[in-house]
């Protein structure tokens, strides 16, 4: 259970605090429509301030516009796809589906702690080993009694407005939210396996609503991963995450995220990161799943000396359209941002990339980079690219280019003079351009099982 | 049984480069090709291997009696051709073990496995022949070698699939002394009655080291003398002017 805030709440005497009390007003949804455009259930076992917060998230929701074709933020974006009246918030499943989703909940080897999630409840957990949780560090679903960081979470959970489009659908998040992962590493601590966490939907016109919350203290360190995926390919779905990760002064954080829900599923993820003087974050979002899927990132690069590397690999394939909005956020001097995306698009899919680079005055000797390459594999897809920078700061490098272009065809006849056939070649060559991505890690066993999810999709594409 | 190659004409967009050049490699033969820059040598190799910016405007190509200008290059090399590039391309994040698995794989019939813990036995016994350090199987194909580590992986590539032809385009170009020895090594361990080899050089250097049956002089995009070996020599002393025709622009 999320704590209950010392300060700003009222008394809880009232088992039923605020929430759809008589004093609150019925919400309206607009004429003719239902799904997520109905108030959320109210969460009765969370305390009072989080439902308040919850409320006036839903205020929020509802008082903001839905993304319109004129809102530079949507540009491009196939707004007809992102229909959230279609989904209702996903119930639990019972506990033989739990199982069989637990029992298909495949990562690394060694793991330092695993949470495997359904449809916003956890379902199985591996828990740290009592040596990291002696030196204080949590790792917890939020509906875990959480009241012994009440100050860290009060601090961090929800701290950073959505500032790329998706505001509406940040408040429709809070509205829902019923838990999440949360992280704490304190100062100086090494978490030296990686944290997992699955995060599965399932059921037709599921919602879930998935929360990451990572604080790393100063100059300790540790990496999670996050594995999206549905229960059944087949099913229609709508996920509505948010991300926040704090990286303390010193500390060094890295965020991967599998990407592979369902090709029905409609999903937007608001990440934002906050990054101390010296801090580094590496963020690596592999991008499969979907039918639209949107990716928000703002990083901000608050204390000087701080250093974000952002990456990402899509594989875009049939109708599927991937739009990712990045801010790389330049605060202090002697900050370091290097995003690279690199997208494979066949068929007729589509992907928009609109990145910018805001050095802020006074964040001098800022080194930013951003490059973003698109493979098209097809002469139907459609590759977006909007890059932009914003310089208010003396002394700076910045370099950041788009670039769309086709399979090499020295690189093919090579291939296929080895007698590999051509479309395989043109698959091989596909998948090492993204792979390249992944080896940016220096993670040899990530890059790895990266590597293997990437390889599943371009098996699942193969043809027959 | 033999590679065959009878009055081809290749182009470059409009530009006739292989003039009719007839040519035929018996299995257990190793014939050589000597030219100048520009004598239309590698054309011919990327020709005959399938690239699909050369143009064939007349002649033919058979290997043991099959016609091959019909079929891609993959299934010429499935066939039985090889081509060993002069400029072996790099595929950046695909690793040399993956790519030589490819193209091994791609040798069996249909719903066959390869044999992973086979495969890898027999690549490293043959990466170790060449002096292959065993972590160029993780590394990209090709990407960031050095000259002599490309042109040896080339030669890996062949030992692995075990063709019937090899055409080995300029092998020898861009190796120091050492680094050829050993890529000779490599070639030389392959001959025997099962592999025919064309070897398409400059120099003479290189047949020091891979002793031909038959060596032709190109000139012009044609064959202008063949021989044995010594014509090798006798190029190496009195150059490739003897075989020149005068052209307009020297005489004037």
């Amino acid at each position: 259970m999320i704590p209950s805030a010392a300060v700003s709440e009222p008394p809880v005497d009232s088992p039923e605090p605020l929430a759809l009390g008589e004093d609150a007003p019925e919400p309206t949804p607009p004429a003719g429509k239902g799904g997520l455009f109905l108030p959320p259930p109210v969460q009765k076992d969370q305390p009072t301030w989080f439902q308040e917060r919850q409320w006036k998230a839903w205020e929020k929701f509802e008082s903001l516009p839905l993304p319109h074709r004129k809102d530079s933020a949507w540009r491009y974006t196939t707004l007809g796809k992102l229909d959230i009246s279609r989904y209702t918030p996903a119930a639990a499943v019972d506990s033989s589906a739990a199982e069989a989703l637990a029992a298909r909940s495949l990562g690394g080897p060694e793991v330092a702690g695993r949470l495997v999630t359904v449809n916003d409840r956890v379902v199985q957990r591996t828990p740290l080993s009592d040596e990291l949780r002696a030196k204080g560090v949590v790792f917890a679903p939020m509906g875990d009694d959480l009241s012994a960081q009440r100050e860290t979470l009060l601090r961090h959970f929800m701290a950073n407005e959505s500032v790329l489009g998706s505001q509406k659908f940040f408040a429709l998040h809070q509205a829902h939210v019923r838990g999440g992962t949360f992280i704490y590493v304190p100062k100086g601590v090494h978490v030296e396996l990686p944290l997992e966490s699955f995060h599965w939907i399932a059921g037709e016109g599921a919602a879930i609503f998935p929360h990451t919350l990572v604080v790393a203290e100063e100059g300790s360190q540790v990496t999670l991963i996050d594995y999206l995926d549905s229960a059944d390919r087949r099913q229609n779905g709508f996920v509505c995450g948010v991300s926040d990760l704090y990286v303390g002064a010193g500390a060094k954080v890295t965020y991967l995220a599998a990407q592979n829900w369902g090709e029905e599923v409609v999903a937007l993820k608001m990440n934002t990161a906050h990054v101390a003087a010296g801090g580094h974050l590496t963020s690596l979002h592999v991008n499969l799943g979907a039918r639209y899927d949107r990716l928000e990132s703002h990083n901000l690069l608050a204390g000087a000396g701080a250093r974000s590397d952002m990456l990402s690999a899509t594989v875009a394939t049939a109708s599927q359209e991937f739009d990712q909005r990045t801010l790389q956020d330049h605060l202090a001097p002697d900050t370091g941002s290097d995003l690279l995306y690199k997208n494979s698009l066949s068929d007729k899919s589509k992907t928009i990339f609109s990145g910018l680079i805001k050095v802020a005055p006074g964040a001098h000797r800022t080194d930013a980079y951003q490059k973003v390459r698109n493979l098209l594999l097809s002469d139907d897809a459609e590759a977006d690219s909007m890059p932009g920078l914003e310089i208010l700061a003396d002394d700076v490098r910045c370099t950041h280019g788009a670039t769309s272009g086709f399979v090499d065809d020295a690189e093919l006849f090579y291939l296929q003079s080895r007698g590999i056939p051509r479309l395989l070649a043109q698959q091989l060559i596909t998948q090492g351009f993204l792979t390249e991505v992944l080896t940016r890690l220096d993670d040899p066993r990530a890059t790895a099982r990266l590597a293997d999810l990437l390889a599943a999709k371009f098996e699942r594409m193969k043809p027959r | 049984m033999s590679l065959k190659i009878d009055n081809l004409h290749v182009s470059i967009g409009e530009k006739p480069i292989v003039r009719g050049l007839t040519l035929e490699i018996q299995p257990g033969e190793v014939h050589a090709i000597m030219g100048v820059n520009g004598s239309g040598k590698s054309t011919l190799a990327k020709a005959i291997a399938g690239h699909p910016d050369y143009t064939i405007t007349s002649g033919t190509v058979t290997m043991d009696g099959e016609d091959i200008l019909g079929w891609e290059s993959d299934e010429r090399s499935r066939k039985g051709l090889f081509l060993a590039f002069q400029y072996p391309n790099e595929i950046p994040g695909v690793s040399n073990a993956n790519f030589i698995r490819a193209a091994v794989q791609a040798r069996l019939g249909e719903g066959e496995e390869l044999d992973a813990v086979e495969y890898y036995e027999r690549l490293y016994s043959k990466m170790d022949e060449l002096g292959i350090p065993r972590e160029f199987t993780a590394r990209s194909v090709n990407e960031g070698f050095s000259g002599g580590e490309k042109k040896r992986n080339e030669i890996l590539q062949m030992m692995m699939v075990t063709p019937k032809y090899g055409v080995m385009d300029e092998t020898d170009s861009g190796l120091d002394i050492d680094a050829l020895k050993v890529v000779a090594a490599g070639v030389n361990a392959q001959r025997g009655p099962n592999l025919g080899l064309l070897l398409i050089t400059h120099y003479q250097r290189l047949l020091n080291y891979i002793e031909p049956d038959f060596v032709h002089v190109m000139v012009d995009g044609h064959i202008v003398q063949s021989g044995g070996k010594e014509l090798a020599l006798q190029l190496e002393d009195k150059g490739y002017d003897q075989f020149r025709e005068p052209s307009p622009a020297l005489v004037s």
